[in-house]
């Protein structure tokens, strides 16, 4: 046993089979993607940047029930309510601090209009951290942008909840 | 008439011609091989590697380049400042002074002198210094450590390729880098010492501190060896001077081993082909199988490189010096007798 590892050894078995796995690999397909030119698939449930959602009529969702402020394991939503002319109730202020978030979804699945989802989007950085703390314009205008997809997800996704 | 200044400038003008005959084509050779070591490294563990800076990301390692020429080069408080400025300095002198006697092609050498193994086995020697001074003068514990695993490793190694250069010696007679291409026009010497090829490019990696034996900068024990302190344009000193010595040990295996310059076969449409072409290919195999080492060998921890040095390597080199002269004596095979 000890002759046969030291014939091994001596005529470098193991560093020729590494180097033909090696070579092997060299050829095969990428495992990585070109990201920032393509990008990978992401599920339905993917829980990316906020946005606030309207309906069809272009009315806001939220009614401001603070179900997802409640919610919030990490305290990062931050909502102002008023009843408005109409009776109905709105929120004056609905502040996400995406920095203090921690994408549980939990705001997502509290909420009961469906107003506060995560959408795909998942490249927001940004160059100072003021522009981390999201306002209810910023949130809106996320929802406007992303809503074609976040639509299709939640229809996805909606027999599985 | 021609004055003396006039000569003297002249002669100024070849000698600085005859630098950059030298230094462009290697500096064009490190960066091409660090795009490749990165993108080999890259293909064996199924990533891209560079690949968005210029074509084929082609200009990544100029671009790398130059972002350490404007980063600021910071002097250590404790250090020995003149040293560690000057240690870079000589690392990259002495990797390219050794470049002067390599012949690409017959005739095209900058230095024909007729010790030119000896020469470049000396200077490769020196290269040690520069890396002693930087760990020296550093004033710091993994620069420190780094130099001293370092300078132990490359000591050791220097003596079996010393006793791997007499066996090739023995085989040619003369230590003119040329003549020793030239008597490989027959056979090139990996096939009859092959066992010394692969001893040869073996301690060529632990000379040139490649992985697997990148022990004086290994990352997860020393941080970065020897070159923990610097920054900028030293460091870049370094890096090319570390690999400049990776290139000669390329050309040295070519130069030894594979025939140098000479085609595989000599019969037409090979030996059409000018010989710096065929230099080139060499040397490019051999970089390539130095960057495979790279990708699928594990690093060595020190006292199996210490073993491996000592143990095997020099009472392999030293049988083999026996016993080629032997061989070749009793077949009154040795050239020269």
């Amino acid at each position: 046993m000890k002759i046969i590892n030291f014939l091994k050894s001596f005529l470098l078995l193991d560093f020729l089979k590494a180097f033909y796995l090696a070579q092997k690999y060299f050829f095969r397909k990428k495992a990585t993607i070109n990201y920032p030119f393509e990008k990978g698939k992401l599920s339905p449930r993917f829980r990316g940047e906020h946005a606030l959602r309207r309906y069809p009529s272009g009315e806001e969702r939220c009614i401001g029930c603070k179900l997802c402020e409640a919610v919030c394991p990490a305290q990062a939503i931050t909502i102002e309510t008023q009843p408005r002319d109409d009776g109905t109730r709105r929120t004056l202020r609905y502040d996400i601090d995406m920095v203090k978030c921690i994408y549980c979804g939990l705001c997502e699945e509290s909420c009961p209009v469906d107003a506060i989802v995560q959408g795909p989007n998942f490249e927001f950085t940004t160059e100072t951290r003021k522009e981390l703390y999201y306002t209810k314009e910023k949130l809106l205008e996320n929802g406007d942008r992303w809503e074609t997809v976040i639509a299709e997800n939640l229809e996805a996704d909606a027999k599985y909840r | 008439m021609i004055s003396l200044a006039q000569t003297y400038f002249i002669e100024v003008m070849t000698i600085i011609l005859y630098c950059l005959l030298i230094f462009v084509p290697l500096l064009l050779g490190v960066v091409m091989a660090l795009y490749a070591d990165r993108k080999i490294w890259a293909a064996v563990q199924k990533r891209r590697g560079p690949n968005v800076v210029g074509p084929y990301g082609l200009f990544q390692v100029p671009a790398d380049g130059l972002k350490f020429i404007f980063k600021e080069i910071i002097l250590p408080d404790g250090s020995d400042k003149t040293v560690f400025l000057i240690a870079p300095i000589i690392t990259l002198a002495l990797s390219i002074a050794a470049w002067a006697v390599v012949p690409v092609q017959a005739g095209v050498v900058l230095a024909n002198i007729n010790v030119g193994i000896l020469y470049i086995f000396a200077i490769s020697s020196l290269g040690v210094y520069g890396i002693l001074m930087a760990g020296w003068s550093s004033n710091s514990k993994y620069p420190f450590f780094g130099a001293l695993r370092s300078a132990a490793q490359m000591v050791s190694y220097e003596v079996s390729i010393g006793f791997v250069i007499i066996t090739v010696l023995l085989c040619v007679g003369s230590l003119n880098l040329t003549e020793i291409v030239m008597a490989q026009k027959t056979m090139w010497f990996f096939i009859p010492l092959f066992p010394m090829f692969i001893v040869f490019f073996i301690s060529a990696l632990a000379e040139t501190n490649r992985p697997p034996f990148d022990l004086p900068e290994a990352e997860s024990e020393l941080v970065a060896g020897y070159q923990t302190e610097y920054s900028g344009m030293p460091f870049v000193l370094f890096m090319f001077g570390e690999y400049i010595n990776i290139l000669l040990m390329c050309a040295m295996t070519t130069i030894l081993f594979l025939g140098g310059w000479l085609p595989p076969i000599d019969i037409y449409p090979l030996n059409a082909i000018p010989g710096f072409v065929w230099f080139l290919l060499k040397v490019t195999f051999v970089f390539y199988l130095f960057a495979m080492v790279k990708a699928f060998v594990p690093r060595y921890r020190y006292d199996q490189l210490m073993r491996l040095g000592w143990k095997v390597f020099l009472p392999l080199s030293l049988f083999a010096v026996v016993a080629t002269s032997s061989i070749l004596f009793f077949f009154n095979l040795a050239p020269g007798m």
